[in-house]
């Protein structure tokens, strides 16, 4: 099978690791992967913060260059919501601006192939126990897009529950944001600064190492409110737990 | 123009992308949901009854209708009242055995006068199991709202099972939209001090149901 | 503090007091982790739950888009019933119409039910202008009134308070309004909602006008429902002779049936309970048992401006049940008043700026008061996709557009405040176009890495005031992937 990997532009931009990590894992699973040059950003932070027609290009771009892949795998919850929940969404919207279906039909073909990681490995590729070895003790946080837009539901935690080695905890308050919510971060810098800082105390209580998500953007946040309260606790991503083997554990 | 047309004009203007719709309204709506929930025999919808009306902090007593005045007689001296109101149609042998005064519901009685009484005694419409809910529709044995609202305890006679539906749309089924309803489930309570349940605030601090039959 | 919203500041603004406010967050989070579990067991009982949320949502769908057909049908039924119907395009127009029914009584004070429509209207204010006094009676409501605070929760408008701060305010206030706290008066909520009885009761006894709101009016047959818990309701529907029910446009519903759904999910959404204590029916006036005379005053007050708004009409959906508060994790932090509107939380930022508009401060940051995470759409039992509003108004907030205001067409600007994000999101947009440009910007970051601080000055404090910037990597991800050809060469 050959899919293309949308790794985000955050991730290309500053977890590169992350997505090493994919590759890593899906090759190992047998997947043939490809990584389009030409891929940019979904518009997700354009669409989210109230500049709809500023993603439309973006969105025909994505099409553009995932169109002709038979799946699009994505290690981002909120990104894979972008095309799936609200491209849809942006097709429907144009219409009833009096622009016709272009829009909508230029997005379909993409719609119903892009798949969240977690989502891929359990549902397209049928498997839960993906090899890893990870002899850390981790908590995970659901990241709200994939658990409540994609619908992802005990997917990563099966995953995760797979894993030789791993020890995986309970987090309090797991299902509660964390308060990144891509410009809400900087808007309302308190209220997002003290959700995070519940989040990061819950991590703490578990006794953790590694928090572990599967969206690098809710991490940054959380990762970022972790170091300037000195937990020592680690951020990681998914990707990269599921990437550590044995023979080449993950650092 | 009146706000009347200028509101209903709006109310058109702003529906002007909607595309006519004459579906008659029975199918319009999808009701996929249940009637009842769950399968019970009568004796469990009974019950369940008790159940969840004890769960909500009303008293529920059972017996037989040969029993019921006893057990409201008893039930009154228990509480001590001394003066129970009494709405126009309620059947004489409910209270032949109750010493206490009855006070008959009179149109001209007063708030305060029926804040002066002991208790009230009433039959209820139907009752609702699922929810633990008995509902009064203002018929002669039950009396006007408020004389199961001033005074502060309040016994309901239903008449189980004849009485008792399972949910509350087998309830609205039943019921007489034009007669003003009083769906009671359990005491007076409130949630508004730090979003916990406290019992007993304006309506009656104490109700008790009997499930006669 | 004052009783108005007039004049607030911006979210973000008014949140900074709250999150930092450590009795608050506490008394906040305790209600609201309360609740949370509650409902979700509530809910977990009925097994058809999703079918009856959907139903919900068709009903209220079928309704607005047949609004006018059935607003004449309930004018009908509600008159030949023995009511007078009266129509409110705004909210000084309602005010005067309950003013006048309460002075034509020759009565100077009314006991009130709990309603939003009359607080959104300042309707307490506006009669106390004319003379006349309104005595709240929900406890809450009371514990807002006593305390000379604003709400700050649809269902429980005193939650930002403890039952210390209760106390006192019982202890201190209820003797200018009436009867006095009893001595010795605790904190225990029996004790209190005990204080809060025989404070209102003598109201109850006396009053001869009752001012309310109602959740639902059925259109087929003219009957009006209140759903309540403490009995303050079933008081000021039945012992006063006048009632004036003040009830916004969106409450109608067709059927009688359309009551089943409603009755099953607005309690266990709203206060986590199977049924709540007391629901009162009624139709037009009955001889002998309630009020002689009923008014029903129908208000619109922004609601048709919402309903023009083909995405934002879903916000009229609402039930009030306030299930979305609740489970707002920024609600949570940020309380109630820093929403500056009597509807606060994630449907108060969708409801205030279409109800409004989005002119004042406050109004056009509320759409922004949100992480979208999705909760409050979750647990909505009509369904309400909250985001989804949030990011059509955050739209017109930022873009401009035509909307309806006070039913006229309206051409707005874009906000002022959002010029340097319009630029950032502009340059984006070309970068994200020209895959080229965009690595040339990944590696000019990665090449100045070393000289990035973890904190930035200025406005970029907002992020790094309290947490780290990311480290930029060596290398993005697409020159290790060109670099390696696809890591096939090994290389790390």
């Amino acid at each position: 099978m050959r899919v293309a990997l949308f790794l985000t532009c955050v991730n290309d931009t500053l977890y590169p690791d992350t997505g090493r990590a994919v590759v890593k894992l899906l090759t190992r699973l047998g997947v043939e992967v490809d990584f389009p040059m030409a891929q940019t950003c979904c518009g997700q932070a354009h669409y989210n913060t109230g500049y709809r027609h500023g993603a439309e290009p973006l969105a025909r771009h994505f099409s553009d260059v995932f169109g002709e892949y038979e799946a699009i795998v994505t290690p981002s919850g909120s990104c894979g919501a972008m095309v799936r929940e609200l491209y849809p969404r942006m097709g429907e919207r144009a219409r009833a601006e009096g622009r016709g279906d272009t829009l909508a039909a230029t997005l379909a073909p993409v719609v119903p192939k892009t798949y969240e990681l977690t989502e891929f490995l359990v549902d397209v590729l049928g498997v839960t126990d993906v090899g890893a070895y990870y002899p850390h003790k981790v908590t995970y946080h659901p990241a709200c897009h994939g658990l409540r837009g994609l619908g992802l539901a005990d997917r990563p935690q099966r995953l995760l529950q797979a894993v030789k080695g791993i020890e995986l905890v309970e987090l309090p308050g797991a299902d509660e944001c964390c308060g990144f919510g891509g410009t809400f971060a900087v808007k309302n810098s308190d209220v997002s600064a003290a959700m995070g800082a519940d989040k990061v105390r819950n991590a703490e209580s578990t006794g953790a190492e590694v928090l572990c998500a599967a969206d690098n953007s809710c991490l940054m946040h959380i990762g970022g409110t972790m170091a300037r309260l000195r937990t020592g606790m680690r951020p990681v991503h998914i990707a990269e737990i599921l990437a550590s083997t044995e023979e080449e554990p993950a650092v | 123009m009146s706000s009347r047309e200028r509101i209903l004009g709006r109310v058109r203007r702003a529906l002007a992308d909607v595309r006519p719709d004459d579906t008659p309204y029975e199918q319009a709506v999808l009701r996929e949901y249940l009637r009842e929930h769950g399968e019970r025999s009568v004796e469990e919808t009974v019950d369940l009854l008790a159940e969840n009306l004890a769960d909500y902090r009303a008293i529920v007593h059972r017996c037989s209708a040969g029993d019921l005045p006893a057990t409201i007689a008893g039930m009154l001296a228990a509480r001590g009242a001394k003066t129970v109101l009494v709405p126009p149609g309620l059947e004489t042998a409910w209270l032949a055995a109750a010493d206490v005064e009855r006070v008959p519901d009179r149109a001209e009685s007063s708030a305060r006068q029926l804040d002066q009484l002991d208790s009230v005694v009433t039959a209820c419409a139907v009752a609702v199991a699922e929810t633990g809910t008995i509902v009064l529709d203002g018929s002669p044995d039950q009396g006007r709202r408020r004389i199961t609202l001033v005074p502060d305890h309040h016994i309901c006679v239903v008449r189980v099972p004849d009485q008792v539906v399972s949910s509350v749309p087998q309830a609205l089924e039943l019921l007489d939209p034009a007669r003003p309803l009083t769906w009671i489930s359990g005491p007076s309570a409130t949630s508004d001090i730090e979003l916990d349940r406290v019992e007993g605030v304006h309506g009656p601090r104490t109700l008790e149901v009997i499930l006669v039959g | 503090m004052s009783g108005t919203f007039v004049g607030m500041p911006a979210f973000p603004k008014a949140a900074h007091e709250a999150v930092h406010d450590q009795t608050l967050r506490g008394n906040l989070r305790h209600a609201t982790h309360t609740i949370r579990g509650k409902r979700a067991t509530a809910v977990a009982e009925v097994s058809d739950w999703a079918a009856l949320r959907d139903a919900g949502a068709r009903i209220k769908d079928h309704t607005l888009r047949h609004l006018d057909g059935y607003l004449v049908q309930l004018e009908e039924s509600v008159t030949a019933a023995g009511g007078t119907v009266h129509w409110a395009a705004d909210a000084d127009e309602a005010n005067r119409i309950v003013a006048e029914l309460v002075k034509e009584t020759g009565e100077s004070e009314v006991v009130k039910v709990k309603s939003m429509a009359t607080q959104e209207i300042g309707l307490n204010e506006a009669l106390e202008a004319e003379g006349i006094r309104a005595y709240e009676t929900d406890l809450a409501e009371l514990i807002v009134q006593l305390g000379k605070d604003r709400p700050s929760h649809i269902l429980v408008p005193a939650i930002h308070r403890n039952r210390g701060e209760i106390r006192d305010i019982f202890a201190r206030e209820m003797s200018e309004w009436g009867r006095p706290a009893p001595d010795g008066l605790t904190d225990t909520p029996a004790e209190l909602a005990e204080a809060a009885r025989l404070h209102l009761r003598e109201k109850f006894l006396r009053a001869k006008v009752g001012v309310s709101g109602a959740n639902f009016m059925v259109a087929e047959t003219g009957t009006l429902v209140v759903v309540e818990s403490e009995g303050n309701g079933r008081m000021c529907l039945t012992l006063p002779e006048t009632l004036i029910s003040v009830v916004g446009i969106e409450k109608v519903v067709p059927t009688w049936q359309d009551l089943e759904v409603f009755l099953q999910t607005l309690p266990r959404s709203s206060t986590a309970e199977r049924m709540n204590p007391y629901t009162s029916t009624w139709t037009g006036t009955t001889d002998e048992d309630g009020p002689r005379d009923f008014h029903l005053v129908l208000l619109d007050n922004g609601r048709t401006d919402t309903l023009a708004d083909e995405v934002g009409r879903q916000a009229l959906r609402c039930i009030r049940c306030s299930a979305c508060l609740n489970v707002c994790p920024v609600y949570e932090r940020a309380g109630g008043h820093a929403y500056g509107s009597v509807y606060p939380g994630p449907i108060g930022a969708i409801l205030s700026p279409q109800l409004r508009g989005t002119a004042s401060e406050i109004d056009a940051s509320l759409p922004y008061a949100s992480t979208l995470c999705g909760a409050c759409y979750e647990v909505c039992p009509v369904a309400i996709d909250i985001p989804e509003v949030l990011v059509h108004l955050r739209e017109r907030v930022v873009q401009g557009g035509q909307v309806i205001q006070g039913g006229n067409k309206v051409v707005l600007k874009p906000a002022k405040g959002h010029a340097a994000e319009r630029a950032a999101m502009r340059a984006a947009g070309w970068a994200f176009a020209r895959p080229a440009a965009l690595r040339t910007g990944q590696r000019l970051a990665s090449r100045t890495r070393r000289l990035h601080p973890r904190s930035l000055p200025g406005p970029g404090k907002a992020w790094s005031g309290t947490r780290d910037l990311p480290a930029v990597p060596a290398e993005p991800f697409r020159d290790w992937w060109q670099r390696t050809h696809g890591g096939k060469d090994g290389a790390k």
